[in-house]
């Protein structure tokens, strides 16, 4: 089982533990902590990560507590399909969202902070009707009934029986919405600007833009700090707020509640709000300050503008460019993710550990990532930083989770009588977990494969700061095109995100079908 | 051991020696990646040495410099063209490059104007940095981002030269003049100039573009179509040297003395449009007839810019950062 346990331990101390420490040690040695913080820029970037993420929070648990309980508590034909849909915007590469909120808002939303929020909240709504939602599913239906026989009126229910008993979730839900919005990179890097940006794109900027690599390094540490500092706070409130509830084993959506059209139409508004930005972003691909044109989509590679010099974004080596990263990285996630799996379950303690490091490059965010990396990575013989193998690693790195998630229940789903059985028949004990464990994980991997290439494809963060010149990502290249003033560079921006958008739909729509087909 | 068996592997690759050696030539986007009599002289110069040069582009200068800062001694090519006189203390403090980097060429960065669109709207064009943030010329500007761009910066610190603590006050009013930010010198000057197609008459290029449109002018002509507003130029410096890390340090060192020798030198006024390194080497003549020489352009003292440039950067994308 160590043989099995050590590729991805290696992974994950080489490339994500060891490269945080690097980071964490390198600032301690570092003159100019207080200069770094002190600075009156990135006081007033600190201040705007954090109250973003806080109305952030406050209005996606706002707005999402109300699709919530109607896609919980109600059933009704479509319910289903909505449920998905909502779930679309948080897998969508980020900036594919920030193009569809370009496209969506007027040109002078851009850089305001509304505009940010709005984004922020539109990709996290999933998270609070998801969590929050399915804490409300299992909640009894006659509970809040007998409060209603005792006198109770509606408002005292809600505040007194359902309330207390959704906090939990809606603290865990609260929390994961703050620490999306907070290490937000991609749509602040397309919607904010100098002032309304997050310490996570400050940290890019700094790296990329300033050439300032100990400042970055300084600000992505005190940024981890205070992030681990609310995610330890959040866990230990939820612990506390927890209460035993021994709810319906299989939660059945009531049918009463508040009117059936009422229901319908919260359920049709959330379905406009959540397709609005993406259908905005396919017209705006199809459009110029003339009126509407194809233009962006015939006009794909770039013209010359004088002899030597061409000008501007390929979209065709873009694409080149992420297939070649999707499909390494595709290839090391699963074979590491695979491994780790199946280390977690045969291990104890130590598979527990494995299985903390492995959710790790989730926490910490793609730009400190791909800074670690390549802090790391710069000193011979690891000096890898010329490498082209650095960027599907890193992007390996945050699709490992995702293969993790899908494999575990996979395996755990396996019977140890069928092991038994295999030896009892006689098979070797390599034999018999062969045949039992491995060949009945390996079908269950087309969702892990289709999510760990959507990660790939749309990871922006670690690859802005590991992707050398020349080889620019899909990514990239949007956001590229998208900060490039002129029409038709913008709309060419729209289009190659309606690119990678349908391209994620469809894998995730995969991992999604494959996965309830499993479940039925 | 999986970590030490990758590395070994790949210093064994490294070290293979293949065919003639393989140089890498690392430029701004603007720098010519094939066709120009200047990639000619090039590749008759690696032909004849027994070598090939590739030059690969990494955007306009400060993302250059950055990136280079960032892999600095495990560098993505042999050498780098076009660090300026501005960018200059980041690069060397980053130790990007191998030896002290050498003078390569000289420009003067200016607000360039046209001449044509100015003449259809009966308005006169602008002479210096006040007027443009006049309303006159309202929405007619395209700059470069000073953190991304090194004509950028120039202009940048020719308006810090101009204005003096009072500079943010001047972008401030740019920013209410709606002035355009462009992430390049090529994006500006070739989208947004009204000459390209775009919407702005005025933009940040050099004091040599207007022999460029001459001499690249689809159907030919005998007059510049742009014009230099000659109070706003910056002058500007370009380097060349060996970047730190590289595995042919000894041809490396050959290629950089080629690209400053006169042989190669002559060829920058007609395809880089910018001034040899070395004063004696003689213009064409389409260039002297346009390039426009401003008599005193705004200059910053090197160790102030070394000093200062992060923090004007980061006080100018405060106020018109993307």
């Amino acid at each position: 089982m160590v043989a099995l346990a050590t590729p991805p331990t290696v992974v994950i101390v080489g490339f994500v533990v060891v490269p945080a420490l690097v980071i964490a040690v390198r600032t301690v040695g570092a003159g100019a902590i207080g200069e770094a913080l002190g600075s009156r820029r990135v006081l007033s970037i600190a201040w705007f990560t954090v109250w973003q993420a806080v109305l952030t929070t406050v209005v996606t648990l706002a707005v999402g507590m109300v699709p919530a309980y109607v896609l919980a508590r109600r059933r009704f034909r479509g319910r289903t399909l909505i449920r998905t849909l909502v779930v679309v915007p948080f897998m969508l590469p980020t900036v594919v969202t920030g193009a569809a909120f370009l496209a969506l808002l007027p040109d002078s939303a851009r850089g305001t902070w509304w505009a940010v929020i709005v984004a922020h909240s539109y990709v996290n709504l999933a998270v609070v009707v998801r969590v929050v939602g399915s804490a409300w599913e299992t909640l009894p239906h006659d509970l809040t009934a007998s409060a209603r026989t005792l006198g109770a009126s509606p408002w005292n229910v809600a505040r007194h029986v359902v309330a207390p008993l959704l906090a939990p979730a809606t603290v865990a839900a609260g929390a994961i919405v703050f620490l999306f919005a907070a290490t937000s990179f991609g749509i602040v890097q397309l919607l904010g600007d100098g002032s309304t940006t997050t310490i996570e794109a400050e940290v890019a900027r700094r790296a990329l833009r300033y050439g300032d690599v100990g400042g970055a390094v300084v600000l992505s540490v005190a940024q981890l700090l205070v992030l681990g500092s609310v995610a330890v706070a959040t866990s230990r409130r939820q612990r506390r707020s927890a209460h035993t509830l021994r709810g319906d084993a299989r939660p059945r959506p009531a049918r009463r509640g508040i009117p059936r059209v009422r229901a319908l139409s919260i359920a049709a508004v959330t379905a406009i709000l959540v397709a609005g930005p993406l259908v905005m972003l396919c017209a705006a691909s199809f459009r110029n300050a003339g009126g509407w044109t194809s233009r962006a989509w015939t006009s794909w590679g770039s013209g010359s503008i004088r002899p030597g010099i061409s000008l501007g974004v390929d979209p065709w080596s873009a694409i080149r460019a992420s297939v070649v990263t999707a499909v390494v990285a595709t290839s090391i996630a699963t074979v590491v993710g695979v491994l780790a799996a199946l280390a977690v379950t045969e291990m104890r303690r130590g598979g527990q550990w494995l299985d903390t490091g492995i959710m790790l490059p989730l926490g910490i965010s793609g730009v400190t990532v791909g800074l670690g990396m390549l802090v790391t990575f710069a000193v011979p013989p690891f000096d890898w930083r010329g490498q082209w193998w650095l960027v599907p690693v890193g992007h390996a790195l945050i699709g490992l989770p995702f293969v993790v998630r899908v494999a575990l229940p996979r395996i755990r789903s396996i019977q140890p009588d069928q092991r038994s059985a295999a030896l009892l028949l006689g098979a070797s004990p390599t034999r018999a977990w062969w045949e039992t464990t491995v060949r009945r994980v390996t079908p269950a991997l087309g969702p892990a494969v289709a999510l760990a290439a959507a990660a790939s494809l749309g990871e922006f963060g670690a690859t802005t700061l590991l992707s050398r010149s020349g080889s620019d990502t899909l990514p990239l290249a949007i956001a590229g095109l998208l900060s490039r003033p002129g029409d038709l560079p913008r709309s060419q921006g729209f289009a190659l995100a309606a690119v990678l958008m349908g391209v994620t739909a469809v894998l995730v729509s995969l991992a999604e079908g494959r996965a309830d087909a499993r479940h039925r | 051991m999986l970590l030490a068996a990758a590395a070994t592997s790949l210093v064994a690759c490294s070290d293979e020696p293949s065919g003639p050696v393989a140089l890498r030539l690392l430029a701004y986007d603007s720098f010519p990646t094939e066709g120009t009599p200047l990639n000619d002289a090039l590749d008759a110069w690696a032909e004849s040495t027994g070598r090939t040069v590739e030059v690969v582009t990494g955007g306009d200068t400060g993302t250059l410099v950055t990136k280079a800062v960032l892999t600095a001694g495990n560098p993505e090519a042999d050498v780098i063209w076009g660090v300026d006189n501005t960018w200059l203390s980041a690069a060397t403090e980053g130790g990007i490059y191998a030896d002290d980097p050498v003078v390569a060429d000289v420009g003067d960065v200016c607000v360039n104007y046209d001449i044509e669109w100015f003449a259809a709207k009966g308005i006169e064009p602008p002479t210096t940095l006040a007027d443009l943030v006049d309303p006159t010329y309202a929405g007619l500007l395209a700059v470069q981002d000073p953190t991304a761009s090194s004509p950028g910066l120039a202009f940048l610190l020719a308006t810090i030269a101009s204005e003096g603590e009072g500079w943010q006050d001047y972008w401030t009013a740019l920013r209410a003049n709606d002035v355009a930010v462009a992430d390049s010198w090529e994006t500006a000057y070739y989208e947004l100039f009204t000459r390209a197609g775009g919407d702005r008459p005025l933009v940040v290029s050099y004091g040599s573009s207007p022999p460029a449109e001459v001499v690249l002018a689809d159907p030919p002509r005998t007059d510049a179509p742009t014009g230099v507003v000659e109070q706003t130029c910056f002058r500007q410096t370009e380097y060349v040297g060996v970047l730190a890390g590289t595995d042919h340090p000894d041809d490396a060192a050959a290629l950089v003395e080629f690209l400053t020798s006169p042989e190669f030198q002559a060829e920058l006024p007609l395809t880089l449009f910018v001034y040899p390194a070395d004063p004696a080497i003689e213009l064409p003549q389409v260039f002297v007839d346009f390039a426009v020489v401003p008599t005193s352009p705004w200059t910053i003292d090197p160790a102030e810019i070394d000093a200062n440039r992060q923090t004007w950067q980061e006080q100018w994308t405060a106020l018109l950062g993307s």
